[in-house]
């Protein structure tokens, strides 16, 4: 906080870098716009369940990529740590997941 | 008269200041006292269940408070003495083995805290208002459903504010691990507790959430007429099993990874060498977690998942005793050409090994899902989930306390009576438990109230009661002893193990800023280094300069207070709407609670660099 | 040592909610606590899966849901999550009345989702009688998807707490992280209700 005179620089600077930033974080919610009407219309045009339910759900996963890693900023670096852990979850979710699909008896 | 006025006073103010403490040692001693409570009154329990069992068809209580000793035992033992004991310790040391001053949210700590007492309180409330929970410590469904009474639902709160309260402690000390370490301090120098304590608390985050959402489910079946396990109404009680159990084997790995950490502290220093494979055991600790998570149905294997599930649930299991193996190995090898001192410590250490590794090769037994059909629901389950959990952890409870009690309270415990103590529990331990294998292989039920004379199982049951007294005689002897040194005992150097770790760096007991200056580690043990290289003592990392400390809040504990108040109201709306007003003036004084926190900066205060240097080193 | 943490373009770091310590620990300690929120939700999710079909002849998922509703409900969470980075991006610059707009406006969103929720579970309870206590797939929907309702609701508290606390003050480095965490703790509320808006009603509507 002593570097007084390249301050307005660094500002400047910055103040790009987060403008280039947010134009990446918009073309991502375009995208999660366009997906998120892909699944709806896809069932709604009633194709067959065998093609839709793997299709809806890639796009669900891929979506929830791009709010993790752009919304929530989870490419940036220092985030290790909370990918980790974001990426433990999953691995339960998933397990959790297969488990109530697969093996609840009946 | 005046005297007897000042000492009062002086009472209520260290009350007062534990009731508003957010500082880690405070709350650290905080849990050890209440999980110290709850583990007397367990064992109290378990008493009672052995004197029930001591002869054929005796009938010293009745079937219906059996049912609800062995609920009660379990799920105190489990959820309100063990996980809170080793979350005290962990508390009090790992900030101290890593150099921070407290921990990363110290108001969330305090709050943690609060919850799991009142978890366990309410819990032990349904005692004096109309019986405990009955439907075993596992609470399956239907019969939890059908279980008549509050017992059940207090068991869903109690354990729900509990659950509550460990969960934020579990992501308490990760962020303290991973965003509070002293310079130097890189992950691969950080000592084994601090290691076992970031493993558990990551299967903490990720295991009790699953319990949430069962007890959630319990709760939602129980009191507002949900249809989860309702078979009638297309309900599946199957989920309930999968739920509590994707928690529950998780859990087991929350109890025991710890008290390996304590070994794994305990055994270098006595032996006065470095901890054998230190890489190979943070690697077995990790291992141990990943699959820890990926076994969870072996404890199902009778209920029909199928031959292929069961399979691999089987094949997981007994995997896991790969790196449990690595680490007993790396144990042996410690003490190996080491120059060993057999202290109270020690012994609880050295007897641990075979101890456990017994428990660990009946688990591989129980997971082979083939054999797994005879010992189901047998006291052979009763023996190996015993040799595993008082062989394991309380075994190193122990341990921790004998190691660490000269750091946490300034006096060192007394050794002969130390040494009573483990030769008394020890051997009841081995009288207790090992006969119940050949019990269950016999085939005596576990759960069971009674059993009839001349099918073998007297003698068999009357050895085991014994050596229940015996683990009473020597758990007396312990608090004797506690009691002995608080009055009497030898005072403690800041180190007085000749250790390897940071913790002994300080003085004992640590004053409340733990660190007066950071230290600068430069190597796995660092006490040790600068001990071997001369210096004997850490050089700072920093230069003197004022300390920020948080301030202390009551808050943490009216909060809890609501949620208490809160719970009463949610188990006995089933009765009476008015109850509901309990309900909403509990949540409200909670949610009250929160917004005064959110509402009032709290900027915590300094400690003057005056101030710092006027006390003594 | 001044503990006056208001912000200026001078003093202004690259990114003031991680700049203090306690910024730090708040943003791995949201983090980490999402990790667990995955878990939860996960179960939730699993017991939905498994009792979706247990209707014990009440209504069934193709009778009740329909897309229209849902789709809007899912633009106005996602498009919200997006209001959040702009305050978030604001926030950055250190602009609080832009960030404070965004925020506003964010809230509003949040609110007309949890109106459309509400409105949803009452149709279905009013038209069809389906309720929580109908059959074991009415009690797992109402479970998932209120779980999902109460994050909502109570990330507007925490939103509208933080903004009333603060609207006076402007950024600063004790309340920066603050909000900063909102925004991860709302962006997970959008990742959640993706998987509901997928799983839930888009799989009901198929099979």
């Amino acid at each position: 906080m002593t570097e007084n005179t390249s301050t307005n620089k660094i500002n400047s600077y910055q103040k790009e870098k987060n403008r280039e930033e947010m134009r990446k974080q918009i073309i991502t919610f375009a995208l999660m716009i366009f997906f998120t009407m892909i699944a709806f219309f896809a069932v709604a045009m009633g194709i067959s369940s065998m093609f839709v339910i793997p299709l809806i759900l890639i796009l669900a996963i891929v979506q929830v990529g791009f709010q993790f890693y752009y919304f929530m900023h989870m490419k940036d670096k220092g985030h290790e740590f909370p990918a980790l852990l974001i990426f433990g979850g999953i691995w339960v979710t998933f397990l959790v997941g297969v488990t109530f699909v697969t093996i609840i008896w009946w | 008269m005046s005297n007897a006025a000042t000492q009062k006073r002086a009472f209520s103010a260290v009350l007062w200041d534990y009731l508003t403490t957010v500082d880690h040692k405070k709350v650290g001693i905080l849990y050890l006292m209440g999980g110290g409570f709850f583990f007397l009154l367990g064992g109290l329990e378990a008493l009672i269940i052995r004197i029930q069992l001591i002869k054929p068809e005796n009938d010293f209580i009745t079937a219906g408070l059996y049912n609800e000793m062995i609920t009660m035992h379990g799920t105190t033992m489990i959820f309100l003495a063990a996980t809170p004991l080793l979350f005290g310790l962990m508390n009090y040391i790992m900030p101290l083995q890593i150099g921070a001053r407290d921990v990363a949210f110290p108001f969330l700590n305090a709050l943690g805290f609060w919850l799991f007492f009142s978890g366990g309180i309410l819990l032990n409330c349904s005692w004096f208002l109309g019986g405990a929970p009955d439907a075993g410590w596992t609470a399956y469904a239907p019969l939890s459903i059908q279980s008549p009474g509050h017992g059940t639902d207090f068991y869903v709160m109690g354990l729900q504010l509990s659950g509550a309260g460990t969960l934020m402690s579990g992501i308490n000390f990760l962020v303290t691990i991973v965003a509070m370490r002293a310079p130097g301090m890189t992950y691969m120098r950080m000592p084994l507790f601090t290691w076992t304590t970031f493993v558990t608390s990551v299967l903490t985050l990720f295991a009790f959430p699953a319990l949430t959402v069962g007890l959630f489910l319990l709760m939602f079946d129980r009191m507002f007429g949900s249809a989860f396990f309702d078979v009638a109404l297309g309900g599946n009680s199957v989920i309930w099993q999968h739920l509590f159990w994707i928690f529950g084997h998780p859990e087991v790995y929350i109890l025991i990874l710890p008290v390996f950490g304590v070994f794994s502290e305990v055994l270098p220093t006595f032996s006065k060498k470095r901890l054998f494979g230190y890489s190979a055991m943070v690697f077995a600790t990790f291992l141990i977690a990943f699959l820890g998570f990926m076994v969870w149905a072996h404890h199902m294997f009778t209920v029909g998942l199928g031959p292929v599930a069961n399979s691999i649930f089987a094949v997981a299991t007994m995997a896991i005793a790969v790196p449990t193996g690595i680490k007993i190995f790396n144990w042996l090898f410690t003490m190996w050409g080491g120059s060993i001192v057999i202290n109270s410590a020690m012994l609880w250490a050295l007897a641990f090994i075979p101890s456990f590794t017994i428990g660990g090769m009946t688990g591989v037994m129980l997971g082979s899902n083939v054999a797994d059909y005879q010992y189901h629901d047998s006291y052979f389950v009763v023996a190996h989930f015993h040799y595993v959990i008082v062989g394991g952890v309380v075994f190193g409870l122990f341990a921790a306390c004998h190691y660490w009690w000269p750091k946490m309270f300034g006096r060192i415990l007394h050794e002969g009576m130390g040494k009573l103590a483990f030769w008394t529990f020890f051997i009841g331990f081995h009288l207790t438990f090992f006969i119940q294998h050949f019990l269950g292989l016999m085939g005596m039920p576990r759960r069971y109230w009674v059993f009839l004379e001349n099918q073998g199982l007297d003698t068999g049951n009357l050895i085991s009661t014994i050596g229940a007294f015996f683990m009473t005689i020597g758990t007396i002897v312990f608090l004797i002893n506690i009691v002995y040194t608080a009055v009497k005992g030898e005072k403690a150097p800041a180190d007085p193990w000749d250790a390897r770790t940071l913790e002994w760096t300080i003085p004992s007991p640590p004053p409340f800023y733990n660190f007066k200056q950071m230290p600068l580690v430069r190597g796995l043990d660092p006490l040790w280094i600068e001990k071997t290289e001369g210096n004997g003592k850490m050089t700072p990392a920093e230069p003197l300069d004022e300390i920020h400390m948080p301030n202390g809040s009551i808050l943490p504990l009216i909060m809890t207070a609501g949620f208490f108040i809160a719970s009463f109201g949610f188990i006995y709306q089933t009765d009476h709407k008015a109850w509901l007003i309990a309900l909403y003036a509990g949540m409200a004084i909670a949610i009250g609670c929160m917004v005064i926190r959110s509402l009032k900066d709290d900027l915590g205060f300094h400690i003057s660099k005056e101030e710092l240097e006027r006390e003594a080193d | 040592m001044s503990h006056d943490h208001s912000l200026n373009p001078k003093t202004m770091p690259e990114d003031p909610s991680k700049a203090t310590m306690e910024g730090k620990h708040k943003f791995l300690g949201l983090w980490f606590f999402l990790g667990g929120e995955t878990v939860l939700f996960a179960c939730f999710f699993g017991t939905y899966l498994a009792l979706r079909n247990s209707t014990a002849g009440g209504p069934t998922s193709q009778d009740l849901f329909g897309l229209d509703l849902v789709f809007l409900m899912t633009v106005l969470l996602l498009t919200s999550s997006l209001t959040s980075v702009y305050a978030i991006y604001h926030m950055k610059n250190n602009d609080f009345k832009k960030m404070m707009l965004w925020l506003g406006i964010t809230a509003l969103l949040g609110i007309g989702f949890l109106a459309c929720e509400i409105y949803e579970f009452a149709h279905y309870i009013h038209d069809y009688g389906f309720t929580f206590r109908s059959s074991a797939f009415g009690s797992a929907f109402y479970t998932l998807v209120g779980f999902h309702g109460g994050h909502v609701i109570f990330g507007l508290s925490w939103l509208i707490t933080l903004m009333v606390r603060n609207a006076k003050r402007g950024l600063n480095l004790y309340n920066a992280p603050k909000f900063n965490t909102f925004a991860l703790y709302w962006h997970f509320i959008d990742v959640v209700w993706v998987f509901i808006f997928t799983v839930v009603y888009l799989m009901g509507m198929v099979s």
